[in-house]
């Protein structure tokens, strides 16, 4: 789960991670208002979206009064910002932090990720802040610095110190990195991040080390213990139908294809929508029904999938293992009789009473079309959607 | 032969009262498994009766911890059924009790639970499978966890994979052309867990009733490549390959924790480059997987020997 950049920022202050004063504002009033309740007389007015990349759609701008303040507030609040990570339709502005500004000295970056082949948590750090690390990853993997922190004991401060000497931060200020570092360990284990992304990290004129920027993701398997973390879920961010899916326990992902898809598994989803994709067609989306697909789930599944304006055929790909075909079979004509179905439904079985299955589907008076395999189904349904 | 578990293999289920653990400890022991017991804490002393589709009945004991379960029952291993939440502790009570396998079926385990089980099995011997996999079968002796025993037909082809379902397709696809398994295993969709590709691929190497193995891999991570790397060094036995997610967009969780592209790491475009790089034949589509394996068998003139008969 995602966050955004002022309440990463909240979060983390609790931890005792140095963060410039801010202040979230929903209209252009509040904004001015926030400029005003600040300390410094030049201002950040910050867009808030889940997606990096601001700074060069237009995002971020730093104002000088109060009155570049609002003007600014008023165009970035209600605008659409194209970055890398939005997509092409953006991302609509709705929040905004004001900040108070710094002077900024250099830029670094530190990061925090699940490292999957150690099985551990790694501190990154790097000289080349405020570019993105993927990019410095690139270019100049060497100017990349890494600590496996072993959970035992967690980031030790020789660790810390190695890294911030690494990245040539001025010697006075190592102390103080290496407390902002092991205050974001701290932050990122008590509150089971995935992703914690400090980019850039700035040296202020004062002799402040900072945290300019901050994403944070959270693992979605352990918000069962973070209540607060998911009251800070902001669903304008995310996919309405991907939302609705996970009402229903279901795991749905929207593409760009006109070809539905419905799988239980979520190796074979993928590998569904990669083989529609080899016989010429376009998957729409990722859908897993997981392994109880009954017909109060299928229905749910049909629903979300119609819902996108694009699909113009279904595919539905089943192996039944434990869950029989003959049961799958019964939700999905039950399901496709209640919503008036008329686009192509391809449906691949397969599986427990298989042959069962496929009579109740033949049998049902509905246009279903049965395929034999995977291959033979994802033929079918591409030529039916041409 | 076989790897992991065989017909002699004693096995105790941990949440053996909660419904999955019953349901799945039941699908075993018609399959012919041998349960031996069960752990659920506050209910040691009691027993669980199952219906057997056979008819006959069974009776196992139900134990507070794992370490009396191992005394009483002589278990070597166990499959975890407990809640995501109690999961990453059920793993470490079965480490320390001393199983030699601990098979974790249960999906959504914090990651950060799953670093710690990692360190706290470090220098210890148990092997895990796991956590959000499907578990291991040796067709004809011994199934743990939640696939469809049916599919399955006892043979000399070891089957790994990151996919419950994509497993039970390419096992499927192999029965129905009459090649059999020797065992296959599920590593499980998550970050980080038990086993890899790797410790897996070593077994069947060592295994002489395997002559050949597919590896499924998906997006996300490097394990395929290391994987791959490892084969070409090391494997004596023709390995294919299919990686799912070709279509996957980046910076989504495809279903699995683990199946995420990130920073452009871990697409299958790039891992199907160094299987294939590393001499491993990848099947185009999903459908192709046990057609891929013939192909290859035939290029090598195993495929008589790698048939059931």
């Amino acid at each position: 789960m995602n966050i955004h950049e002022y309440q990463g920022k909240e979060v983390l202050k609790k931890y005792g991670v140095s963060v410039p004063n801010g202040k979230v504002a929903y209209t252009v009033e509040e904004a001015v208002e926030a400029a005003e309740s600040l300390s410094t007389p030049v201002v950040v007015v910050k867009a808030q979206i889940h997606a990096g990349g601001r700074g060069k759609a237009g995002g971020v701008k730093v104002a000088k009064n109060i009155d570049e303040v609002r003007s600014f507030a008023g165009e970035i609040l209600g605008k659409t910002l194209i970055t890398h990570q939005t997509g092409p339709e953006g991302k609509l502005v709705q929040r905004l932090l004001i900040e108070e500004g710094c002077q900024i000295v250099k830029e670094y970056y530190i990061g925090l990720v699940v490292d999957r082949t150690s099985g551990r948590i790694v501190m990154m750090a790097s000289e080349e802040g405020g570019t993105e690390i993927e990019e410095v990853a690139e270019t100049h993997p060497e100017k990349i610095f890494k600590e496996i922190i072993d959970p035992a004991v967690g980031l030790q401060t020789f660790q810390a110190r190695k890294l911030a000497y690494s990245i040539a931060i001025p010697s006075e200020l190592v102390g103080k990195t290496v407390k902002f570092m092991q205050a974001l360990y701290s932050a990122f284990v008590d509150k089971d991040c995935s992703i914690a992304e400090i980019n850039p990290l700035v040296v202020t004129a004062d002799g402040n080390v900072m945290a300019l920027d901050a994403k944070l993701n959270f693992d979605s398997n352990a918000l069962f213990r973070h209540k607060d973390i998911l009251e800070l879920r902001d669903l304008e961010e995310e996919d309405e139908k991907e939302i609705e899916a996970s009402k229903y326990d279901l795991s749905y992902i929207a593409l760009d294809g006109n070809i539905g898809c419905m799988v239980n598994g979520a190796g074979l989803a993928m590998a569904t929508m990669d083989i529609i994709k080899y016989y010429g067609g376009e998957p729409a989306n990722f859908l897993d029904v997981g392994g109880g697909a009954t017909t109060e789930k299928v229905t749910e599944a049909f629903k979300i999938i119609l819902s996108d304006a694009k699909v113009s055929g279904i595919f539905v790909n089943i192996f039944g293992g434990i869950m029989r075909c003959d049961v799958i079979a019964n939700g999905v004509v039950e399901a496709a009789r209640q919503l008036g179905l008329t686009k192509p439904l391809v449906v691949r079985l397969e599986g427990t009473n298989v042959s069962l299955g496929k009579e109740i589907l033949a049998g049902s008076g509905l246009n279903i079309v049965p395929a034999d395999s995977m291959a033979d189904g994802a033929r079918k349904i591409v030529s039916l959607v041409q | 032969m076989s790897i992991l578990v065989d017909k002699n293999t004693k096995v105790i289920t941990q949440g053996i009262t909660g419904s999955t653990g019953l349901f799945h400890t039941k699908g075993a022991l018609d399959y012919g498994t041998q349960m031996v017991g069960g752990v659920t804490p506050g209910k040691g002393g009691t027993s669980v009766n199952i219906t057997l589709e056979n008819g006959s009945e069974v009776s196992l004991p139900v134990f507070d911890t794992v370490v009396a379960a191992k005394a009483a029952t002589g278990a070597t291993a166990s499959v975890i059924y407990v809640p995501p939440a109690f999961a990453a502790d059920s793993i470490m009570e079965a480490v320390d009790a001393g199983l030699e396998l601990v098979i974790c079926i249960t999906e959504g385990i914090p990651v950060l639970d799953m670093v710690k089980v990692s360190r706290y099995m470090e220098g210890r011997s148990t092997v895990l499978i796991g956590p959000n996999c499907p578990g291991v079968i040796t067709p004809g002796e011994c199934k743990i966890g939640i696939m469809p025993g049916y599919i399955h037909m006892p043979g000399y082809v070891g089957v790994v994979s990151r996919s419950g379902t994509l497993t039970y397709e390419a096992v499927h696809q192999l029965t129905t052309r009459g090649i059999g398994q020797s065992s296959a295993v599920g590593i499980g969709g998550d970050p980080v867990k038990g086993s890899e590709f790797i410790d897996i691929l070593k077994l069947f190497n060592e295994d002489p009733n395997t002559k050949a193995v597919i590896m499924i891999g998906e997006i996300g991570g490097t394990a395929e490549e290391e994987a791959a790397e490892w084969i070409r060094e090391n494997m004596t036995k023709p390995v294919v390959g299919f990686i799912g997610g070709a279509t996957a967009p980046p910076g989504k969780r495809m279903g699995h924790a683990g199946a995420i592209i990130s920073g452009g790491k871990g697409t299958a475009s790039e891992k199907i480059k160094v299987l294939e790089a590393c001499g491993i034949k990848v099947a185009p589509t999903p459908a192709e997987m046990g057609s891929t394996l013939v192909s290859v068998l035939e290029e090598r003139g195993m495929l008589n020997a790698c048939t059931t008969h």
